[in-house]
């Protein structure tokens, strides 16, 4: 079985591999129509899109076209007014196009994730495998479905499976890997592209820190509640790279900011555990679990400030706020990836600063102040793959940012030209003419040969002339070397 | 003084003294020593000064490494690096400014710009070929980018890696440190640690050949891009010639003519030649000429010195494609010349192998051109000439596929070792309820239109059309 899902892929590679060769995939023609194709797939779709992710994921269609729909068309739109121009060739030269591009996509942004990456591929005139998340079937199904109908089935395809469908495709050999994931996935994927020097883009995790200057304006307070919520479990419950992962605040704000988070999350979601409104659902039972023992762990159970209970049937979770659970326990080093909010009191804001940096680089870190020299300071002494003042997540839809992370949180980065750069070779290309062949560039090597190209590399002119005119000058270098 | 001569070498430089070299430079890194510029511009003009002043060692650990002539150790190492080093100087303040950027509709009101910031600790594997300017160039790019750099120099050119284990521990600062070791395989440990890479690997750097060009001028630049790069020992040196029948014979007749100019009519005697690295290399070459299908295509050189690990250049007509010698990197002396019907069909050779690092094209022919640089797959291309384009600075150097991932020189080194770190600036101020539960058919329309960058779109929902 193995062996033959492994030879039916081999075949899918060639096929691609012998549609590039073709050229097909090269002209601006092709690239547009492709991308067109793909805007016209969402317009035409644009429901069921809405079906699958609510099924998969019980997204709310305003989350899913805020987050996903919304986000795909746009970057569709941009690339198809700059596609040529980014195409041609720059007067330090770069040519777009490579070859094969293998791509993995999330659970939980799965059209974004799928799509984006997709159309910076199409872009840079690549042919494509799509492998969608498992964890999301509905979605997976229905790109797997509808893709080849839209798109050009010689030069992209979707292939559909689990963790031995992945392993099949590493092994073959593509000439660029683009990943979205965990960082434990990561490894092997950079590991098998190892094999084959395939370069890769990992686009993975991290503990994404807030830090939440003490604000004195009752309308900041309000708009900074919004947006926190916004942050955290509005993406999906949470289930996003760059959501929030915990927040950082003074000890005397606390308590104000915990008042109004409260009550911009019944604002929100309604009052109701048994029946929360606009909210996403856990992806799986495994994840349900995973949290379900993050929240009943006695030392961290006692933090709990707010939320806490758990809807199996529904796989949902109320949306959860924890004051100063340990900083050793699994909430506070690993990713959490879900509506659970820690919130962490320090006596200075200023300490936060140290405190992330004593953690992994994440994807994203988010600051509320308006303390200029304070942004200064985490823009300078802090790293992560991006940085947001005052707002959370948004810089994922500006498409002049390049989206990345930094160390555990990933290497590459893509959006708007950098997805098109992301699978492109920038090839050098220089044009010499026969006019002008210099002597001194070829041996015998001599004294006269030696000074002429110093002074060149000096750029001085000058003494160049005054050479060639067979003026005797000192010696620049120290006898014996040359006989 | 007796038990002094007892004590080793050095080191032996095991796990536990990697790990301690590299949590004492991630403590000068997080000091924030690393990242001012006033630091970095410090540590460039140390570096160009320590090439100033010890020129000579330099040219005499590479005579000593690769009896690499004078002037080519002058042109190739030495003025390269002071040229690397002299244009990052100018260029660097530029380079460190953050670059603001546009912002849309979709997230106004805000400002947003790219940061460049340092990686952190940065790993260098230098090579033997080019000892000394494949150390520092890319050091040149870490220390540019603000990061503290552990360099490994290749144990196969011990004089150089010696003369630079002194010479950077008196001018550089600290965190530039430099270590001796084994191999290692450093794909899959990168793996480990999620660590970004760049490798500038190698490829059978291919030089095609028209008729419609100056022969003798072609002559000389394709012998100054495999004899005289190292003797062919250059990732970037012409590995092997694809010519026309025709032109062949006229192209070999040049190409000795210009040879005997060149090096004499003993080879082995020149001065101007570097020797084969080591004896593993020597019997590495020497094998790909082992083939007697392969021996009889020579037409020119094959003459071999041993004891001085010296070989001729030597050029050979219409090898079998299958021999050793066409499929494996040369790395050494000898040019071995492919001839086809046409030319044209020298890119479909040249693409059905793995994507070399570079390729050359000789030709006056304006569409062949056009046509080599639109379907020949390399990491970089030049026209009527080869290897120069390594000193364009403002050209990125580097490898596809085989030849490897990512690229360096200029402002590319500068950015390979940084993280362009996105940075978006919003106010409390201009907050649409839209993005927020509870979600209504309202504010759908609202981020259709938002999204969309559609103005008028935003003013109906807004009006609640």
């Amino acid at each position: 079985m193995e062996a033959e899902e492994g030879l039916r892929l081999g075949r899918s590679v060639t096929e691609l591999r012998e549609t590039f060769r073709s050229g097909r995939t090269r002209g601006v023609a092709w690239r547009k129509s492709q991308l067109r194709a793909i805007l016209k797939l969402i317009d035409d779709h644009e429901d069921a899109i809405f079906e699958a992710l609510h099924q998969d994921l019980g997204k709310h269609p305003v989350e899913v076209y805020r987050d996903e729909i919304g986000v795909v068309k746009k970057s569709a739109t941009n690339s198809l007014s700059c596609v040529e121009k980014w195409m041609a060739p720059k007067k330090q030269d770069k040519y777009g196009g490579g070859e094969v591009g293998g791509e993995f996509t999330h659970s939980t942004q799965v059209m974004t994730l799928a799509l984006d990456p997709l159309m910076g591929a199409i872009s840079a005139g690549n042919t494509v495998v799509v492998k969608p998340s498992e964890l999301a079937p509905a979605c997976s199904s229905f790109l797997a479905n509808t893709l080849p109908l839209y798109l050009d089935s010689k030069a992209v395809k979707v292939i559909e499976g689990g963790a031995d469908i992945s392993q099949q495709l590493l092994q073959q050999k593509w000439d660029k890997i683009f990943f979205t994931g965990s960082a434990r996935v990561g490894r092997i994927v950079m590991s098998e592209a190892a094999k084959h020097l395939t370069p890769v883009t990992l686009e993975l995790g991290g503990k994404c820190p807030i830090i939440l200057d003490t604000l004195s304006d009752p309308s900041d307070i309000k708009v900074a509640a919004k947006r926190i919520a916004g942050g955290k479990w509005g993406p999906c419950s949470g289930q996003a790279c760059i959501a929030i992962d915990y927040l950082l605040v003074e000890q005397k704000f606390a308590s104000t900011m915990i008042e109004f988070l409260k009550k911009t999350i019944s604002r929100f979601y309604g009052e109701n555990p048994k029946n929360l409104k606009n909210l996403s659902r856990i992806v799986n039972k495994h994840q349900f679990e995973r949290l379900r023992n993050i929240l009943e762990d006695p030392s961290i159970a006692v933090s709990i400030i707010h939320g806490g209970s758990l809807d199996e049937k529904n796989l949902t979770i109320e949306p959860t706020i924890l004051l100063n659970p340990p900083l050793d326990a699994d909430i506070m080093t690993e990713e959490i990836f879900g509506p659970l909010l820690p919130i962490i009191t320090l006596t200075n804001i200023q300490e936060s600063i140290e405190f992330i940096n004593s953690r992994p680089k994440p994807l994203a870190i988010y600051a509320f102040t308006k303390n200029d020299s304070f942004k200064k300071k985490i823009l300078a002494e802090t790293s992560s793959g991006s940085v947001a003042f005052n707002d959370t997540m948004i810089q994922f839809v500006c498409d002049t940012l390049p989206f990345g992370g930094v160390g555990q949180s990933g290497f590459g980065r893509y959006h708007g030209k950098y997805s098109f750069d992301t699978f492109s070779h920038e090839k050098a290309v220089l044009h010499r003419s026969f006019f002008l062949d210099l002597e001194p560039r070829y041996p015998p090597w001599n004294d006269f040969k030696m000074q002429f190209i110093r002074f060149a590399y000096m750029f001085d002119y000058l003494r160049i002339v005054l050479l060639l005119l067979g003026y005797k000058l000192k010696k620049i270098f120290s006898p014996g070397h040359l006989a | 003084m007796a038990s002094e001569d007892k004590k080793p070498k050095a080191a032996c430089f095991d796990g536990e003294a990697a790990r301690s070299l590299v949590k004492e430079l991630r403590g000068t890194f997080d000091a924030g020593k690393t990242k001012s510029y006033e630091w970095r511009v410090l540590q460039l003009k140390s570096l160009l000064k320590l090439t100033k002043d010890h020129e000579d060692d330099i040219i005499d650990a590479l005579r000593s490494d690769l009896s690499k002539p004078v002037l080519e150790a002058f042109v190739s190492e030495i003025a390269m690096l002071k040229s690397s080093c002299e244009f990052t100087l100018k260029q660097l303040k530029r380079w460190m400014v953050p670059e603001k950027v546009k912002t849309s509709i979709t997230t106004f009101p805000s400002s947003a710009e790219i940061v460049s910031e340092p990686l952190g600790i940065v790993l260098v594997i230098s090579a033997w070929n080019y000892p000394f300017l494949l150390s520092l160039d890319p050091v040149i790019g870490a220390i540019a980018a603000g990061n503290a750099v552990v360099l490994k120099p290749s144990e196969i050119a011990p004089a150089t890696s010696s003369l630079l284990a002194k010479l950077l521990g008196e001018y550089m600062d600290s965190s530039l440190r430099k270590w001796k070791s084994g191999k290692h395989r450093i794909g899959s440990a990168a793996a480990k640690h999620l660590t970004p890479v760049s490798l500038e690997l190698g490829g059978k750097c291919p030089v095609i050949v028209d008729s419609n060009i100056n022969l003798i001028i072609t002559a000389r630049r394709i012998i100054a891009g495999k004899w005289g790069m190292n003797n062919g020992q250059a990732c970037i040196s012409a590995d092997h010639i694809i010519t026309t029948k025709d032109f062949a014979p006229k192209l070999i007749d040049a190409l000795k003519v210009e040879l005997v100019k060149f090096y004499g009519n003993d080879p082995l005697a020149s001065e101007d030649l570097s020797r084969i690295v080591s004896s593993n290399h020597f019997a590495r070459v020497t094998k790909l000429l082992d083939d007697d299908k392969v021996s009889g295509k020579i037409v020119h050189g094959g003459q071999k010195d041993q004891s001085n690990l010296k070989i001729a250049p030597t050029i050979l007509l219409d090898v079998p494609e299958d021999s050793l010698i066409m499929n494996e990197e040369i790395f050494g002396p000898l040019l071995p010349i492919v001839t086809v019907d046409n030319l044209e069909d020298s890119f479909n050779i040249i693409n059905s192998g793995e994507k070399p690092l570079a390729a050359y094209l000789f030709t006056n022919n304006k569409k062949l051109k056009e046509s080599f640089v639109r379907n020949v797959s390399a990491g970089g291309l030049l026209i009527n000439d080869v290897a120069l384009h390594i000193t364009n600075p403002y050209l990125p150097f580097g490898g596809v596929g085989e030849s490897g991932i990512g690229s360096y020189h200029g402002r590319f080194s500068f950015d390979t070792f940084t993280h362009k770190k996105a940075v978006l600036y919003r106010s409390f101020t201009g907050d649409a309820s839209a993005r927020y539960p509870p979600y209504t058919p309202g504010k759908l329309r609202l981020l259709k239109a938002l999204l969309s960058g559609n103005i008028l779109g935003v003013i109906r929902a807004l009006l609640g059309w």
